[in-house]
C-alpha cells in the first residue's frame, strides 16, 4: 500500500453524494468523544537530566501538583528509571499520568552506558504492548498503556552549547520517541544569551540529524499557533511550586534579591508556551504519533527479526503459513533441545540430593550407633556397679544380721578403730555383722546424702558419683 | 502506585476530548452497513430514507422465473457523504437473490462467507509489517428484514440469523409495516422477541445506561429497548400534506381533514417521521445519531476477536501435533505445559520436600541427643 498520508478517500471508486435533509451522523465525533471520556485518557511522560537540573519541580509546576520525591543523590550506580502513576482529574476528565524519572543521569564518571537503561525501558514498554497485541485472547481497549508519549530533555543552562551526552543521547532516543528538548534553569540566562544559545542548540541538533517533535501543523485549526511555537524551541523554562506576592496577586516564582521570576510571565521564561503546547493543544497529537509512528516502527523491526517478511501483494494467505512451518520446525527443535537439557538437569539435581541425603542418613546412623554404644557401655557399667552393691548390699545383710547378734552381747563404741577392725575381718559374717551395724552407725553419725542407710543403697547417684565409696572396696 | 493529586489550578488536560474531537473530525469515518432480507422487503427504500440520498439510481430488477436458482450476491455502494464538516464513508452491502430461489438452502453462505472474507483481510493486514493505510472494510451492522405477513418468523430467518449472529451485529427489523394496525404491530413484535429468545439468536443488544444519566436519556433509552425489534416503513417519495413536504407514503383511503369543504378522496399520507406511524424515526436515530460508534466498537472488540481467536487456534491446532507449541507466528497463546512433565515435576518435588523432612527430623534428634 502506498505509504501516503492516511487519506481513506482515495483509494477506491466511490461518489459523492448530497444529502436530501439532516441524517444526523454528524454526532459521530461526540459519540467518540463521550467513549473516551468514560474510558479515561492515559499519558506518559520521560524526564531526562541530570541530577538535580529541576525535572520533578518542573512536573510540580505543570500539573499543579505536589507529587511526593525525594530528592536523588549523585552516588548511583548507573542510571535507574523510576517510574510513578497518579490519577489526575479535571472537571469530567481522568488522566492516568505516569511520569518516568532518570535517576542518576549525567553523575557517572564513564558516560558510555547512560543512554542504555533509557532506551530499553522505552523498548520494554513497547514490547509489552506488542505482547497484548500478539495474544490470542486481547483486550487492547482497557489496556493500561505504559509507551511513553513525550520525552522532555533538559539542557544544562550551560550558555554554550549541547553537552556531548546530551547529544549521544538525543541521538539514540530521536527514533525512538517524541523528543521536545528544554533548557531547564533558565533564570541563570540573561535574554541575549538565551537566544544565541537556542540557535545553536538547534543548529547543532539538526546538523547532528537529531529529529526531535515538531508540532504538527497540518491541522488549521492549530497550524498557526503550533507553528509559531516550533520557532521558539527549545522551550527556556523555569519551575517553581512556591508562591510570591507580585501586586496583589500571589504567583509562582522564584524570588531573588535583585528580583521575582515569575514562572508564567511569557517574557520571564518559556513555561506556559511548554504548557500550552504539551498539555492543551498537542498531548493528543503525541499519543498518536507514538502509537502510529514510533510503535510502528517498533513493530516492524521486532517482527523482521522473528523473520516475517510482509506478504507480498499476490502471495496467499498460506504465505504465512509457510513462515510458520518453517519456523515451527525451527522452534520444535529447539524445544526438544532445552527439554532435554532441563531433564538432565533436573536428574542430576535428584541424584545430587540423593546422594547427599544418602551420606546425612549414614552418619546420623553412625552417630546413633555410637551413641548406642555409649549407652550400652554406660549402662554395663551402672549394671557392673549395680550387682557389685547388691553384693556389698548381701554381705553387708549379713554382717548387719552378725552385729546385731554382737550388740546383743557387746556395747556399740563410736571406734573408728573397731571400725578398721572390722573392715578387715570382712570374711567373717559376724565381724561383718558388726562392721555394718559399725557402719549403720557411721552412717547415723556422718549421714550421707541421702535421709537413710536404705536410701543410700539404693540410691545409685549417692554411692556412684560419691567418692566415698569406691569400686572395688570399702573405704 | 497511583495517588490523587491535588489541584489548585487549572492545569489544561480537559481539553484533551477536545483534541480527540478535532482529531476525529479531521480524519473521517467511515461505517459498513448490511441489509439482508428477500426481495421487495424494501431494503432499498429505507437505506434511502435513512441516509437521505439515493443510492439506487439504474438497477434492474428481476423477474421471477430468472429468480428461480438465483444465488445470493453480494454488492457493495461505497459512497461519501458529509455533513457539518463531519466526514462519513459509507459502504452498504447488499444482498440480493437472499431467499428468492425456491430451494433456498444454506442461501446465507455466501453472506457468511464475505463477512469471513473481511475479517480475514483486517487480520491479515493488522498482522503484517505495514499497517500505515489499513482499510476496515468489516461489517458494523447487518439489518435484516422480516415479512410482516407471517406469524413471526420463519425457518429461513432463523437459520439466518443463528449464522450470523456471532459474526455481526443483528438488528431485525419488521418490514413493510404499513399493512399492520398498531394491536397486530405489537403482536408481532412480541411473537419475534419470544421466538428470538427461545431459539438462542443473539441480536444487538443496546449498551446499558451510566447510572448519571438524566431521566430523560434513561426514558428514551427504556422505550427504544421496548420497541424492538424496529417495525419500519421506507419511502423514497416526498409528500405534501397539511402544507409540509415530508417523506411518506401516499394511500387512497382514509379522509383527512381538509381545509376544503368539498369532501372528496383525499389521500391519507403517512409520515415515516412520525413516530405514531411507525419506528422508523427510532432506528434512525438509534443506528445514526447514538449508537453507531458503538456498532464499530462491538464489531471490533467482540465479533472481530472471536473471529481472531478462532482462527488463531484453528491454524495452531492444525498444524501443530502437540499442543504444547508456541506459535511463532505474530500471537503469542497462552503455553500450557504438558500434563505428564507437570505430574513428574510435582512427584519430584513432593520427594523432595519428603526427603527435607526426614532430614530435617534426624537433625533436630542429632540436637536433642547431644543434649
Amino acid at each position: 500500500m502506498a505509504a501516503t498520508d492516511v487519506d481513506v478517500f482515495s483509494n477506491e471508486e466511490k461518489r459523492n453524494l448530497s444529502l436530501g435533509g439532516h441524517v444526523g451522523f454528524d454526532s459521530l465525533p461526540e459519540q467518540l468523544v463521550s467513549k473516551s471520556v468514560t474510558q479515561g485518557f492515559c499519558f506518559n511522560i520521560l524526564c531526562v537530566g541530570e541530577t538535580g537540573i529541576g525535572k520533578s519541580t518542573l512536573m510540580n509546576t505543570l500539573f499543579n501538583t505536589m507529587f511526593e520525591n525525594e530528592e536523588a543523590s549523585h552516588y548511583q550506580n548507573g542510571v535507574y528509571l523510576r517510574p510513578r502513576t497518579y490519577d489526575l482529574q479535571e472537571t469530567n476528565v481522568r488522566l492516568k499520568l505516569t511520569i518516568v524519572d532518570t535517576v542518576g543521569f549525567g553523575d557517572q564518571i564513564n558516560k558510555e552506558d547512560s543512554y542504555k537503561p533509557i532506551v530499553d525501558y522505552i523498548d520494554t514498554q513497547f514490547e509489552n504492548y506488542l505482547q497484548e497485541e500478539l495474544k490470542i485472547k486481547r483486550s487492547l481497549f482497557n489496556y493500561h498503556d505504559t509507551r511513553i508519549h513525550i520525552c522532555l530533555y533538559f539542557i544544562a543552562p550551560t550558555g554554550h552549547s549541547l553537552k556531548s551526552l546530551d547529544l549521544v543521547t538525543m541521538k539514540k532516543l530521536d527514533s525512538k520517541v517524541n523528543i521536545i528538548p528544554i533548557i531547564a534553569k533558565a533564570d541563570t540566562i540573561s535574554k541575549s544569551e538565551l537566544h544565541k544559545f537556542k540557535i545553536k542548540i538547534m543548529s547543532e541538533l539538526v546538523s547532528n540529524g537529531v529529529q526531535i517533535y515538531q508540532f504538527p501543523t497540518d491541522d488549521e485549526t492549530v497550524s498557526e499557533i503550533n507553528a509559531s511555537m516550533n520557532a521558539h524551541l527549545p522551550f527556556a523554562v523555569v519551575g517553581s511550586v512556591e508562591e510570591v506576592k507580585v501586586g496583589n496577586k500571589a504567583v509562582r516564582a522564584r524570588q531573588y534579591p535583585w528580583g521575582v521570576v515569575q514562572v508564567e510571565n511569557e517574557s520571564h521564561c518559556d513555561f506556559v508556551k511548554l504548557r500550552e503546547m504539551l498539555i492543551r493543544v498537542n498531548m493528543e497529537d503525541l499519543r498518536e504519533q507514538t502509537h502510529a509512528r514510533h510503535y510502528e516502527l517498533y513493530r516492524r523491526c521486532k517482527l523482521e527479526e522473528m523473520g516475517f517478511k510482509d506478504t507480498d501483494p499476490d502471495s496467499e494467505p498460506f504465505s504465512l503459513q509457510e513462515t510458520y512451518e518453517a519456523k515451527r520446525k525451527e522452534f520444535l527443535g529447539d524445544l526438544q533441545r532445552k527439554e532435554e537439557e532441563m531433564r538432565q538437569m533436573f536428574v542430576n539435581k535428584v541424584k545430587e540430593t540423593e546422594a547427599e541425603l544418602k551420606d546425612k542418613e549414614r552418619e546420623l546412623h553412625e552417630k546413633f550407633e555410637q551413641l548406642k554404644r555409649m549407652h550400652q557401655e554406660e549402662k554395663k557399667k551402672v549394671e557392673d556397679k549395680r550387682g557389685y552393691l547388691e553384693e556389698e548390699m548381701n554381705a553387708f545383710n549379713k554382717r548387719k544380721a552378725a552385729a546385731e547378734t554382737l550388740s546383743l552381747s557387746q556395747p556399740v563404741k563410736k571406734d573408728k578403730d573397731k571400725k578398721n577392725r572390722s573392715v578387715n575381718m570382712e570374711n567373717q559374717s559376724g565381724v561383718s555383722a558388726s562392721s555394718s551395724k559399725v557402719m549403720m552407725a557411721k552412717a547415723n553419725v556422718e549421714p550421707l546424702n541421702c535421709q537413710s542407710w536404705w536410701q543410700a543403697i539404693q540410691c545409685c547417684t549417692c554411692l556412684v558419683h560419691n567418692a566415698t565409696w569406691r569400686p572395688g572396696g570399702l573405704f | 502506585q497511583t495517588k490523587q493529586g491535588e489541584r489548585k489550578q487549572y492545569v489544561g488536560f480537559a481539553t484533551l476530548p477536545n483534541q480527540v474531537h478535532r482529531k476525529s473530525v479531521k480524519k473521517g469515518f467511515d461505517f459498513t452497513l448490511m441489509v439482508a432480507g428477500e426481495s421487495g422487503m424494501g431494503k432499498s427504500t429505507l437505506v434511502n430514507s435513512l441516509f437521505l440520498t439515493d443510492l439506487y439510481k439504474d438497477r434492474k430488477l428481476l423477474n421471477a422465473e430468472e429468480r428461480i436458482n438465483q444465488t445470493v450476491e453480494i454488492i457493495k455502494h461505497t459512497v461519501d457523504i458529509e455533513e457539518k464538516g463531519v466526514k462519513l464513508k459509507l459502504t452498504i452491502v447488499d444482498t440480493p437473490g437472499f431467499g428468492d430461489a425456491v430451494n433456498n438452502n444454506e442461501c446465507w453462505k455466501p453472506i457468511t462467507d464475505y463477512i469471513d472474507q473481511q475479517f480475514e483481510q483486517y487480520f491479515r493486514d493488522e498482522s503484517g509489517l505495514n499497517r500505515k493505510n489499513i482499510q476496515d472494510n468489516r461489517v458494523h451492522c447487518c439489518l435484516y428484514f422480516i415479512p410482516p405477513f407471517g406469524h413471526g418468523l420463519r425457518p429461513v430467518d432463523v437459520e439466518f440469523m443463528k449464522a450470523l449472529h456471532e459474526k455481526v451485529n443483528i438488528i431485525p427489523l419488521i418490514a413493510k409495516a404499513d399493512c399492520l394496525t398498531p394491536n397486530e404491530i405489537k403482536k408481532l413484535k412480541d411473537r419475534i422477541r419470544e421466538e428470538i429468545d427461545k431459539f438462542g439468536i443473539k441480536v444487538y443488544q443496546f449498551p446499558e445506561c451510566d447510572s448519571d444519566e438524566d431521566e430523560e436519556f434513561k426514558q428514551l433509552d427504556k422505550e427504544l429497548k421496548e420497541c424492538t425489534p424496529f417495525a419500519v416503513i421506507g419511502s423514497n417519495t416526498v409528500v405534501e400534506a397539511r402544507g409540509q413536504r415530508v417523506r411518506g407514503r401516499l394511500y387512497p383511503w382514509g379522509i383527512v381533514e381538509g381545509m376544503h369543504t368539498r369532501i372528496f378522496h383525499v389521500c391519507s399520507a403517512l409520515f415515516m417521521e412520525n413516530q405514531s406511524h411507525c419506528d422508523f424515526v427510532k432506528l434512525r436515530n438509534m443506528l445514526i445519531r447514538s449508537h453507531m460508534h458503538d456498532l464499530k466498537d462491538v464489531t471490533c472488540d467482540v465479533h472481530y476477536e472471536n473471529y481472531r481467536a478462532q482462527c488463531i487456534q484453528e491454524m495452531t491446532s492444525k498444524l501443530a501435533q502437540d499442543n504444547r507449541m508456541e506459535s511463532p507466528i505474530p500471537i503469542l497463546p497462552l503455553s500450557t505445559p504438558d500434563v505428564d512433565t507437570e505430574k513428574l515435576i510435582k512427584m519430584k518435588d513432593e520427594e523432595l520436600k519428603r526427603m527435607q523432612e526426614m532430614l530435617n527430623k534426624m537433625q533436630q534428634q542429632m540436637h536433642d541427643k547431644e543434649q
